[in-house]
C-alpha cells in the first residue's frame, strides 16, 4: 500500500491539478478570466442570494386551472369534429371532474365517432418521468351505450401542468432577464411551485409587477401622417397612441386592435426570404378572417406588431394575407426568434401565479455575510492547522497539506458544478475542515497504536492506513446519507449546505486517505526513520 | 514533544458508568420532551409563516429597539416583536401574519421599507422576508420527514454493514441526540428554523460517524479476542478509540466555535445547534450507543462467521489474530 505505481501518481497529481485549475478563476479578475484560453475553466463560485443580495420569490401556480382549460379545449375539439363530419352529431357535451362526456346521437354512428375521436385518444404525450420512456396516453376513452367519456389520465394532467409551468417560467425569464445577463434562477419546485431568484435586485415590487404583467401581442394600424414633432410632443389623434419601437424611435398607432395574440394558434421560429431569423405564426379561423380583411383593404400601408407596448416591427402590407399565417421579421437572432415564438405561443402567462413567499436581501447584508463567513473560515482553518501540527508533528503537516488541497478541490468542484454557495454552505465547508481531519486522525491514531504494538515504521504505516480504511468508509458513507437526504428534501439554502457537505466528504476522502498516504510514503522511503515521529 | 489530550494507554471503565449515564440521559430526554410540550419551540417564520424584517442603523449607533417597536405599532401592526440581532446596531422585526391575503403581507414589508426610515432617521432596510402558512406548514413536515428518513436510512446501512444490534444501538443514540437537541432549543429559545433541520441532520451524521468508529473497533476486537467477556471488549474498544474521539471532537469544535463567534448572526443558531450536537453526539456514542450493544446481546458467532463474506476483512492476515501480535 505504500508503493505507488506511476499511473497512480499521475492520477493523484492530475486530480490536484484539476482542482487548482477549476478553482483558479475565483482568484482572477474578470478581465483576466476573459483572456483565459477556451479550454481553461473560467467559471467562478455561484454565490447564493444571502451572499450577494437580491430578491427571492416563491410562486404558487394554479395548476387546477390547467386541467379545466385543457378540458374546455377537448370539448372544443369535439365540437370541431361534429361540425366537420356530416351526419355525426354529439349531444350533451359535459365537463365534470377530469372528464368530458357526450352522447353520440345515432347508434350506427358509434364506429365513425370512435374513428374520428382517434385524433384525440391516440395522441401520446411525452412521459412525465423520462426514465419511463415512450409516451403516455393523455385521454382515455370509455363508452357506455351511446355515452362516450374522455378522461384525462393522471400522467396526462401532470404533463399538461408541468408544461404550463415550464411555459410560465419561460415567460418570466423573458420578462425579468431579457438579455440573459442577470443570472436569475428559475426553478420548478414540486409540481406547482416556481422559485425565482434575482441577484442584485433590491425591489421585489418591481419584479412582481413585471411577472404579473400580461404578455400581450397586438397588431395595429399605423398613423403614417404623424410627423416627428407630433411624436416628440406626444400629439395624438383621436383613439391613437404613441409607442416606442424596438429599433429606436417612436411610432403612432391606432388604438383599435386588428387582431391579437389571443387568436394565435401557433408560433415557431423560421427564416424570412433574406435568410434572417423570424417568427412564423398561425391564426385561428377568427383571427385569420380579421387579419385577412385588414390586409386586403390596406395594401401598401404599414401595420405595427406590438408586444407588451413595444413595437417589434411595422412591415408594409405587400398583398392580402388570407391564409391566417404570417411572419414577424426584424428579429435579432435565431435564439431570439425561438424565445419570441415560445412567448407568443404561451401568450400571456399560461397559468395564474401567486406569491407564496418573498425574501429581499440587501446587498450590504450579503457582503456582511461573506465577510463573516471568510473570517470564520480563516480562523477555524488556522486553529485546526495549528492543532494538527501540535498533535502529530510531521504527520500533521501532511494532513494540513491535504486539508488545503481539500479546500481547493471543494472550491473547484463548486465552481465547476455551478452549485450555489450560501451562508449555510460556508458553514458546511468550515464543518468539513473540522471533520476532514477525522480520517487522518483515525489513520494516525491507528499508526501510533500499531507502532506501540511493536511494528516497524513501514509495517505500522501500512496497517495504520489499511485498518482505518473500512472505518473511514463507514463513517463517511453515513454522513453522506444524511447529506443526500438533506439535498432531496431540503430547499434553497439547505440544499446548498447539503451539496457542499457531500462534495466535502468526497474530496476529503481523497485528500485524507490517498494524498496523505502518498506524501507520507514518499517521505518514509526517503528518510527511513527508525521510529515514526508520531 | 507532541500534544496529547488523552494519555496513551487509558483504561477508563466506561461501562461501570453506563447505568448512571442511562438514568441521566433518560432524565434529560424526559426533561426535553416536557419542555417541548409545555414551551414548544421558538419557531422562525420558516415554520410559522409571517413576516420578518431586518434593519440597521446606518452609522452603526445603537438601534433604539423601543422606538422601532413603537413605530411599527403606530403603523397599525399588532404585536410586533423587535429585538437586537447580532450587533447593537442591528434589529430583527417579527410580525405575525397580518389580515388579508399574501399580497397584503408583501405590502406590509413594502410599507416598513418605506416608512421606517422616515419614522426613525438613519435606519436602513437590510432584509425582508414573508412566508405563507401553506409553505411554512410544508417546510415543517418536510423537515420532520427528512430527519426521520435520514435516521431510517442509517439504520438500514448499519444493519447491512454490521449486525442488527449495532443498527439499533446507533439509532437509539441518534434519537437520543435529536431529542436532546430539540430540548436544547426548547430551553434556550433560540430560533428554530430551516437551517436547524440541516444542523440536526449534520448532527445525525456526526454522531453516527463517532458511533461507527467505536462499533468498527468493537467488531474487530470481538474477532480478535474470542475469549474475552463482552463488556470488557466494548470498554477496551472505547479506550482504544478515545484519543481519536476527543481529537476529532476538538478539531470540529475549533471550526464550529470560529463560526459561532465570527460567522455572523445568520448562522449563529445553526452553529450553536452543531456545537451542542457534537458534545451530545460524542457523549452518546460512548455512553449510549456502546452500552446498547450489551443490552441487545450481540451474538459473537454471527460476527466471526461474517468474516468470510466481508470484503473489508483482510484475508491475508493470520486466522488466529494472536499470532501476529
Amino acid at each position: 500500500m505504500l508503493t505507488f505505481p506511476r499511473w497512480k501518481i499521475v492520477m493523484i497529481l492530475g486530480v490536484v491539478l484539476l482542482g487548482i485549475l477549476t478553482s483558479a478563476p475565483n482568484f482572477l479578475t474578470e478581465e483576466q478570466r476573459n483572456e483565459l484560453p477556451a479550454f481553461m475553466p473560467s467559471k467562478t463560485l455561484n454565490l447564493g442570494l444571502d451572499l450577494r443580495g437580491g430578491v427571492r420569490l416563491l410562486y404558487g401556480a394554479a395548476v387546477d386551472d390547467v386541467v379545466e382549460a385543457r378540458l374546455n379545449n377537448v370539448a372544443d375539439q369535439i365540437r370541431d369534429i361534429r361540425r366537420n363530419e356530416r351526419g355525426l352529431n354529439f349531444r350533451n357535451i359535459q365537463i365534470s371532474g377530469h372528464t368530458v362526456s357526450f352522447d353520440v346521437s345515432r347508434e350506427e354512428m358509434i364506429d365513425l365517432a370512435r374513428e374520428k375521436l382517434r385524433d384525440l385518444t391516440d395522441v401520446t404525450v411525452g412521459a412525465a418521468n423520462p426514465l419511463m420512456g415512450g409516451g403516455v396516453k393523455e385521454l382515455e376513452l370509455t363508452q357506455e351505450g351511446q355515452r362516450f367519456t374522455l378522461t384525462l389520465t393522471e400522467q396526462g394532467i401532470l404533463i399538461q401542468q408541468r408544461d404550463a409551468i415550464a411555459r410560465a417560467m419561460e415567460v418570466i425569464r423573458k420578462r425579468i432577464d431579457p438579455d440573459g445577463t442577470k443570472e436569475i434562477v428559475l426553478q420548478m419546485e414540486g409540481n406547482d411551485r416556481i422559485i425565482l431568484e434575482v441577484p442584485g435586485a433590491d425591489d421585489p415590487e418591481a419584479i412582481k409587477d413585471l411577472v404579473g404583467r400580461t404578455a400581450k401581442l397586438t397588431f395595429h394600424d399605423v398613423n403614417t401622417t404623424a410627423s416627428q414633432e407630433d411624436l416628440s410632443r406626444g400629439r395624438t389623434g383621436l383613439r391613437e397612441k404613441i409607442l416606442p419601437v424596438q429599433d429606436g424611435g417612436m411610432i403612432m398607432v391606432k388604438e383599435r386592435v386588428i387582431v391579437s395574440g389571443e387568436d394565435l394558434t401557433d408560433a415557431k421560429p423560421a427564416y424570412d426570404q433574406n435568410g434572417r431569423p423570424s417568427v412564423a405564426f398561425t391564426f385561428n379561423t377568427a383571427g385569420a378572417r380579421k387579419f385577412g380583411r385588414h390586409t386586403q383593404e390596406n395594401i401598401g400601408r404599414p401595420f405595427a406588431i406590438v408586444l407588451d407596448e413595444l413595437v417589434i416591427s411595422a412591415p408594409t402590407i405587400q398583398s392580402a394575407i388570407m391564409g391566417g399565417s404570417g411572419q414577424i421579421t426584424n428579429i435579432g437572432s435565431v435564439a431570439d426568434a425561438q424565445e419570441l415564438a415560445v412567448l407568443l405561443k404561451s401568450g400571456s402567462l399560461p397559468i395564474e401565479l401567486s406569491v407564496l413567499s418573498e425574501r429581499a436581501i440587501g446587498p450590504d447584508l450579503g457582503q456582511e455575510n461573506i465577510d463573516a463567513g471568510e473570517i470564520a473560515a480563516i480562523i477555524g482553518f488556522a486553529g485546526v492547522i495549528v492543532y494538527m501540527v501540535l498533535s502529530y508533528g510531521r504527520f500533521g503537516l501532511a494532513a494540513n497539506v491535504a486539508l488545503i488541497t481539500n479546500l481547493v478541490l471543494i472550491m473547484g468542484a463548486l465552481s465547476f458544478l455551478q452549485a450555489t454557495l450560501t451562508l449555510p454552505g460556508i458553514a458546511g465547508i468550515v464543518l468539513t475542515i473540522g471533520m476532514a481531519v477525522d480520517a487522518n486522525v483515525l489513520v494516525f491514531e491507528r499508526i501510533r497504536e500499531e507502532q506501540s504494538n511493536g511494528r516497524n515504521p513501514f509495517s505500522a504505516m501500512e496497517h495504520g492506513y489499511g485498518e482505518a480504511f473500512s472505518t473511514i468508509m463507514d463513517a463517511n458513507i453515513t454522513t453522506f446519507i444524511a447529506a443526500a437526504v438533506l439535498y432531496m428534501l431540503g430547499s434553497g439554502p439547505v440544499q446548498g449546505f447539503a451539496v457542499t457537505l457531500a462534495i466535502g466528504i468526497l474530496t476529503s476522502m481523497f485528500t485524507a486517505v490517498v494524498l496523505t498516504r502518498f506524501i507520507l510514503a514518499t517521505w518514509l522511503k526517503r528518510a527511513r526513520p527508525a521510529k515514526l515521529p508520531i | 514533544m507532541l500534544l496529547r489530550l488523552v494519555p496513551e494507554n487509558t483504561s477508563l471503565n466506561f461501562m461501570a458508568l453506563r447505568k448512571v449515564a442511562l438514568v441521566f440521559s433518560v432524565l434529560l430526554i424526559i426533561g426535553s420532551l416536557a419542555l417541548f410540550a409545555v414551551n414548544s419551540l421558538n419557531y422562525g417564520i420558516d415554520f410559522k409563516g409571517g413576516i420578518s424584517v431586518e434593519v440597521q442603523m446606518e452609522d452603526k449607533s445603537d438601534i433604539p429597539i423601543e422606538r422601532v417597536k413603537e413605530a411599527v405599532a403606530e403603523m397599525g401592526y399588532i404585536n410586533p416583536s423587535v429585538r437586537e440581532y447580532g450587533e447593537k446596531w442591528d434589529a430583527m422585526i417579527r410580525l405575525e401574519r397580518q389580515p388579508g391575503d399574501d399580497k397584503a403581507q408583501a405590502a406590509v414589508i413594502e410599507k416598513l421599507r418605506n416608512d421606517l426610515p422616515v419614522a426613525i432617521p438613519g435606519i436602513i432596510f437590510l432584509d425582508g422576508n414573508f412566508i405563507s402558512p401553506t409553505v411554512s406548514g410544508e417546510l415543517k413536515q418536510d423537515g420532520a420527514l427528512a430527519v426521520t428518513i435520514a435516521v431510517l436510512a442509517v439504520l438500514v446501512y448499519i444493519w447491512f454493514r454490521f449486525e442488527w444490534q449495532f443498527g439499533l444501538g446507533a439509532v437509539v443514540a441518534l434519537v437520543h441526540d435529536v431529542l436532546l437537541t430539540v430540548g436544547f432549543f426548547a430551553i434556550t429559545r433560540l430560533e428554530f428554523n430551516l437551517s436547524i433541520i440541516a444542523a440536526i441532520l449534520t448532527i445525525v451524521g456526526y454522531s453516527l460517524n463517532d458511533t461507527v468508529v467505536v462499533y468498527d473497533r468493537v467488531r474487530e476486537n470481538i474477532r480478535k479476542f474470542r475469549k474475552k467477556e463482552m463488556g470488557e471488549i466494548v470498554n477496551f474498544s472505547l479506550n482504544q478509540t478515545l484519543s481519536r474521539t476527543i481529537m476529532t471532537s476538538v478539531t470540529t469544535l475549533l471550526a464550529l466555535f470560529a463560526l459561532f463567534f465570527f460567522g455572523g448572526e445568520g448562522i449563529r443558531g445553526f452553529t450553536a445547534a452543531m456545537i451542542w450536537g457534537v458534545v451530545v453526539g460524542t457523549y452518546s456514542s460512548i455512553f449510549i450507543a456502546s452500552p446498547m450493544l450489551l443490552m441487545f446481546d450481540i451474538r459473537r458467532d454471527a460476527i466471526i462467521g461474517e468474516d468470510k463474506n466481508d470484503p473489508t476483512v483482510d484475508k491475508s492476515r493470520p486466522s488466529n489474530p494472536f499470532e501476529q501480535v
